[in-house]
């Protein structure tokens, strides 16, 4: 089965073919990157599916046998975290073709090979076993993140430049931590590094690599203190930029961290041997707690919606990091889950973005009249946010908290309900303006009369279809569970 | 203690090389200082997986033939390891992509606020 290999080609293929053609004619553009996206969704289905029929899948690129060549390896994790990043940037195409086609109509065909290429980086984060091929993966997701972020405008440049500094110094982290890895084992799969380490656990070198690797992954997923890129990159990124980033890439390192902790280090290292993991649990309560009170003071939607995932990473983080089944069950339930929560909610401020309104709070008056389908989504995203049953939302945060209880760690506990509380007061906030007041000055002084403007179909329909997600996503969540994750979860933890 | 210093000078360098890249990326007020800054922090990684390569009395990783029948056994501890090299054409490949965005924000920056001093913009930004 060449699955896996063509999971990663057909998309970087799709990007040149893009930036080739999209300067010979400009409409072809959009087909091939549905086309080569749609591909990479079926094959992640396929092979999620052959995960569950037949165990693992093992791939060899060019035929060389590991250590010595690059392996992919799929196994339940990653199969899933596969499905949803192929998902969500396929999902997220035709929502925002006509926003990319009005406001970047002169450049649609880099605007689509940047796409493309960045989802075939984040597939490849995903797919592959080989250390240092993520290092190079991750760095043309990130690159191709640049500059995408940099197509928006005011601050644009400045904040996706301040990006580059920091996402940089998280990139060369990690490779720093498997040049490390390197000198010990000899070695860059990620399998065969685990069969060799054991040994040397005892090792301070080891002990480096893990610590610098997890700081590096730490900063490439903002997660609070060295969230400080993020918000801004957000906010000034283009709406169908940050509809693609925003659930995406934080989600993927998320994934790249558990791939450590497990695969590459085991269990036992990371929460037995180091005795770090309460240490960092309670980085994580500081980070929810940080990232909520900034979240707070905000007063505009965008912004406030970036330090909400600030405070969501560090939900994954936490529950990860707590040892046991029922955090790291709730840790990999929360990738999916959050990445296509945050898909909703960034897809409705696109949409609120494209009829030319602020997302200043006092902006946003009178939005449930003028626009009710996308403030329906905008709600059902809020909703799950929150973690109100039977949004999906709310079963991730049942697994950490049950988690943290397990544990015995009740700091982790108290601060996922603050949390929860202040994104009430949060979203409720935002509704309560939308709802109850009165039609605001806003932008361009259109405002006047009740009749609706709601955003076009082809933004509507997709984010309607989202937000009925959220709600099956929930509905099945036991069987997502039972199913997928709780092989993903090894054996030994209890 | 000396003893330390000279046995892994090659890791003293680039922990140095390292800060002084990290060191220009925090505090320098020029954006492309900065930049810079970033690309002497990758090189200083490079020269860094560069050195891990190297072994005593051995010779570049080419295999020596023989023009006769005989063959020749390798022993590996006559070569050089070649993967930390070749691992590094990629990763040079990268510093350089990573170099070629961040001067070319630099640009659309300064295009905008006709000045790379972050001070500068970042009081213009106030006063908007």
């Amino acid at each position: 089965m060449q699955a896996p290999a063509l999971l990663v080609t057909v998309p970087l293929l799709g990007a040149l073919l893009i930036s080739i053609t999209g300067r010979l004619n400009r409409k072809v553009c959009f087909p091939l990157a549905a086309v080569s996206l749609g591909v990479s969704l079926y094959l992640s289905i396929l092979l999620l599916f052959a995960v569950l029929t037949e165990g693992e899948v093992f791939y060899k690129m060019g035929g060389w046998p590991p250590p010595w060549g690059i392996s992919y390896h799929i196994d339940h994790l990653n199969a899933l975290v596969l499905v949803v990043v192929s998902l969500v940037s396929f999902v997220n195409l035709p929502a925002t073709y006509r926003y990319v086609h009005r406001d970047f109509a002169d450049r649609t065909g880099p605007f689509y090979a940047l796409y493309v290429l960045m989802v075939a980086g984040l597939l490849g984060i995903v797919v592959t076993g080989d250390a240092f091929n993520l290092y190079v993966l991750l760095e043309i997701a990130a690159l191709t993140g640049y500059a995408l972020i940099a197509m928006g405008e005011a601050e644009a440049p400045l904040a996706s430049l301040n990006y580059v500094l920091m996402g940089t110094i998280g990139a060369s982290f990690y490779l720093l931590g498997v040049g490390y890895l390197y000198i010990v084992t000899g070695s860059l799969n990620m399998w065969d590094i685990a069969s060799l380490l054991p040994n040397l656990y005892q090792s301070k070198a080891v002990f480096a690599a893990f610590a610098i690797m997890m700081i590096g992954i730490w900063i490439k997923m903002a997660f609070f203190p060295l969230h400080a890129w993020l918000p801004r990159a957000y906010v000034y990124a283009p709406s169908p930029v940050s509809s693609l980033v925003a659930p995406l890439v934080t989600k993927v390192m998320v994934y790249v961290m558990i791939r450590m902790l497990l695969s590459v280090f085991t269990p036992d290292f990371a929460f037995s041997t180091l005795e770090l993991s309460r240490a960092v649990v309670w980085l994580a309560v500081v980070a929810i707690v940080g990232a909520a009170l900034l979240a707070l003071a905000q007063q505009n939607l965008k912004k406030m919606l970036a330090y909400v995932i600030v405070s969501e990473v560090a939900y994954m983080v936490g529950g990860a990091w707590l040892g046991n089944r029922a955090g790291l069950t709730g840790s990999i339930l929360h990738i999916s889950n959050d990445a296509l929560m945050t898909l909703c909610v960034f897809l409705a401020a696109g949409n609120i973005a494209y009829k030319g309104r602020g997302l200043d709070f006092s902006d946003l008056g009178g939005l449930f009249e003028k626009m009710p389908f996308t403030m329906a989504g905008l709600l059902a995203g809020a909703l799950s946010i929150i973690g109100v049953p039977p949004t999906c939302g709310f079963f991730s945060k049942w697994y950490l908290i049950s988690g943290a209880i397990q544990a015995g760690h009740y700091g982790f506990l108290v601060a996922l309900l603050f949390s929860s509380l202040v994104h009430t007061v949060l979203f409720f906030r935002v509704i309560e303006r939308c709802y109850f007041e009165p039609v605001g000055q806003s932008h361009g002084g259109h405002s006047s009369g009740k009749a609706m403007e709601e955003a076009p179909l082809s933004m509507v329909i997709p984010l309607l279809l989202v937000a009925v997600g959220l709600i099956v996503l929930g509905i099945y969540s036991r069987e997502l569970v039972v199913n997928i994750i709780q092989y993903a979860v090894p054996a030994s933890m209890v | 203690m000396i003893s330390t210093l000279i046995a892994k000078y090659n890791y003293w360098i680039y922990i140095t090389l390292m800060m002084v890249g990290m060191y220009a990326m925090i505090a320098k007020n020029n954006l492309v200082k900065k930049i810079i800054g970033m690309n002497v922090f990758q090189t200083a990684i490079i020269l860094f997986f560069v050195s891990i390569g190297a072994k005593q009395d051995a010779t570049i990783p080419v295999l020596e033939h023989s023009h006769g029948p005989e063959a020749h056994t390798v022993r590996a501890l006559d070569y050089i390891n070649p993967l930390p090299h070749v691992l590094m054409l990629t990763a040079i490949v990268v510093a350089v992509a990573t170099l070629g965005v961040a001067l070319a924000l630099a640009v659309k920056v300064f295009n905008r606020y006709h000045t790379l001093e972050e001070d500068e913009i970042l009081t213009q930004i106030r006063e908007e």
